[in-house]
């Protein structure tokens, strides 16, 4: 029994870095029905910058955290901008070939400015410190993690249910046209979306970087894929969905792990993702609704 | 109607560049043999290829290796080169891939080396074995310990042209076994390793071999992929089993965080691995605490006072800032084994090279004095080294 809560312990802070991935996911396929492959490489430059603003400028971890959000949340616009405002009446494979290849630019573009040897984060940016309580270990970074992505998670839903962007938000992905046709800036609203959802990438890749403690240009790709899954798997589209599925991604991939073979870890990830498509392709949290002419 | 015709005209043009393309590919292969002819004679330089990882997953092995074997050409070099004529080093990069080591030495082989030294790691060999063998030029692996490097494990015959300087993984699983049981005094181990590729996985066979013949007991066998960067899920699972050792055979790029992530879990035995341990990321990674109470077995001993292993230390720090690991003393024994091997051949042939190769009787290298058997293989000894504070202690 102790050793399933350690599991879940391990879990729930893997999950919370899936769920912040995953967040950014839903929010930009709700808003412009797009899966933003680039996503995870967003997390990776996210974890980059920290890096750099811990090592270089001698930053704490919550200033490099903040400074890797902003960073990345204006690397989201930007991207946005240039690759996929051009094509948003054009087919949805138009933009997904593009998002492709913005992910692939991003990759290369690290690796060749900075070389494909991974970094290390500097423990001094938060040193470790194990709590045994109970015959469990749980370190402080397992509760920094947590407890950063609740409440960045908890900022999101104040943005989203209480503020007039998030009012927008909301509107954009419920009917576009409508939107425009009630005074509402698409541009500047997908912009915003962008740009929150790229900070969330951001935090998440400078907790996998603080986690984990190396980082190289391709380390985007695998966690991107399973935020992915755990979007799918909440339901594409919707918010609580995202942070619901990252959750039961992490939980699941720790205890597959740990109770069975660490070899079926991505298969039983990619096992979800065929399932939920097979038997509820809205996802745990989305309903069935039908396009109203 | 234009269009139509158009159409088939260019998927013809297309289709026929195509063919021409393959052809030329294939023809490569008879340009090669025209220049083989002339390589023994080739200008005022011996080329030497080398192969190596210099970026990539496991890079440090590769670049330190390249360092060690360029100091021992500019050494060489320095004393008048070889046969009358100065050596020239052919480095390329295999990016930490089996294929792209394939394609390195193919255009190494075109660009008229006699000898091949590198890749590091035994996967990337496998990758470059068969290129060595159709154009018939010696391979010297620095530190490729799988068993089936030299000999092909399913007809036992040893591979002709491939060589190496350092010892096996039946060798190195079994020291590590022995040490536990005999040094450390346990009885029960986990075995915790990579299960990407033959060298871990051979170093966890052999290993579980010899601890068992001895009377211990293998309580758990857990396996990860190299890429694998979360190892909590598991580690619990073993911490479980009360193990009084844990055995991680792997690269350093894993392993250093799998043992950070063990000693954070409050998993506090002994930790033993092999020479893929050897990178000074390991201490940059896991920190000097964490790897307090790991052994690993290795190639050589910074520490050795024999006069011919400090003088090669001096002069590598000197240049590159830093203490020689084992890859570099291996790169640097395996220059100065081939260029051994071609004063005694007496030429730069390269099939004359591999005869002298296999002729090699005691020869002095710095990871040890070693005389090349009928497998290919050197026999010479296997140190163990223990992490303290950051350091590496011989033990």
């Amino acid at each position: 029994m102790l050793e399933f809560i350690q599991q879940l312990i391990n879990g729930l802070s893997l999950g919370a870095i899936y769920a912040l991935i995953a967040l950014g996911y839903t929010m930009v396929y709700g808003i412009i029905m797009l899966i933003n492959f680039a996503h995870g490489d967003i997390m990776m430059v996210g974890a980059y910058v920290g890096f750099f603003s811990i090592s270089i400028l001698g930053s704490n971890i919550i200033v490099a955290m903040i400074f890797a959000m902003a960073t990345c949340a204006i690397l989201g616009v930007v991207i946005e901008k240039v690759a996929y405002k051009p094509l948003r009446n054009s087919t949805r494979i138009a933009a997904l070939i593009t998002a492709i290849g913005v992910s692939l630019f991003l990759e290369y573009v690290v690796l060749y400015f900075l070389t494909a040897q991974q970094r290390v984060y500097p423990d001094s940016a938060f040193p470790l410190h194990k709590y045994h309580i109970a015959g469990l270990v749980i370190s402080n970074k397992d509760i920094f993690i947590i407890v950063s992505a609740i409440i960045l998670m908890i900022i999101l839903q104040y943005i989203i249910k209480r503020t007039k962007t998030g009012k927008a938000m909301r509107a954009v992905s419920l009917d576009r046209d409508a939107a425009v046709l009630m005074g509402i800036s698409v541009d500047k609203t997908v912009s915003v979306t962008f740009a929150i959802g790229s900070a969330l990438a951001a935090a998440a890749g400078v907790m996998i970087g603080l986690y984990y403690n190396t980082i190289n240009p391709l380390m985007g790709i695998i966690p991107g894929l399973k935020a992915f899954i755990a979007a799918v798997l909440g339901g594409i589209g919707l918010v609580p969905g995202a942070m619901v599925g990252g959750f039961v991604m992490g939980v699941l991939e720790t205890l597959v792990s740990g109770y069975g073979s660490s070899m079926y870890r991505d298969a039983v990830a990619y096992g979800v993702l065929i399932l939920i498509l097979l038997i509820k392709p809205t996802g745990l949290f989305g309903k069935n609704t039908g396009e109203k002419v | 109607m234009l269009k139509k015709g158009f159409g088939k005209k260019v998927a013809l043009l297309v289709l026929a560049v195509f063919i021409l393309s393959i052809v030329a590919g294939c023809g490569g292969n008879t340009s090669n043999d025209a220049k083989e002819g002339d390589k023994s004679a080739a200008g005022d330089t011996i080329k030497i290829g080398i192969n190596c990882e210099l970026s990539g997953a496991v890079a440090s092995y590769g670049d330190n290796a390249r360092n060690g074997a360029l100091l021992a050409i500019e050494e060489i070099n320095a004393a008048g080169g070889v046969l009358g004529k100065q050596l020239e080093p052919l480095v390329r990069d295999n990016q930490s891939k089996t294929d792209e080591a394939m394609n390195v030495s193919a255009a190494l082989v075109d660009e008229g080396m006699v000898a091949q030294i590198g890749p590091l790691t035994s996967g990337a060999v496998a990758g470059s074995t068969p290129i060595a063998m159709e154009n018939q030029i010696p391979l010297i692996a620095p530190a490729a310990t799988a068993d089936n490097v030299t000999v092909d494990d399913k007809t036992n015959k040893v591979r002709d042209f491939i060589f190496r300087v350092c010892y096996r993984d039946s060798d190195q699983g079994r020291r590590m076994a022995d040490f536990a049981i005999d040094t450390l005094g346990v009885k029960t181990a986990a075995i915790f390793g990579s299960t990407s590729d033959d060298y871990a996985k051979g170093l966890a066979k052999y290993f579980k071999e010899q601890f068992e013949a001895k009377g211990g007991t293998i309580v758990a066998e857990e396996g990860f992929m190299n890429g694998d960067k979360d190892f909590r899920g598991t580690l619990t699972k073993i911490r479980g089993t009360n193990p009084e050792f844990i055995y991680v055979p792997g690269y350093y790029t894993e392993v250093s965080v799998l043992i950070k992530q063990a000693r954070d879990l409050g998993i506090n035995v002994p930790i033993g691995g092999g020479d893929g341990w050897d990178s000074p990321d390991m201490i940059a990674v896991a920190g000097a605490e964490a790897l307090n109470n790991t052994y690993f077995t290795n190639h050589y001993s910074v520490e050795d006072p024999d006069p011919a292993i400090q003088n090669f230390v001096k002069a590598y720090q000197a240049k590159h800032n830093k203490l020689p690991d084992s890859f570099a003393a291996l790169g640097y024994d395996s220059m100065k084994l081939l260029a051994d091997a071609i004063t005694r051949a007496g030429s730069a042939d390269p099939v004359k090279i591999k005869e002298a190769l296999e002729q090699t009787k005691d020869f002095a290298g710095i990871t040890g004095t070693m005389s090349i058997n009928e497998f290919h293989n050197p026999v010479k000894d296997i140190v163990v080294i223990e992490y303290k504070d950051g350091k590496q202690v011989a033990r």
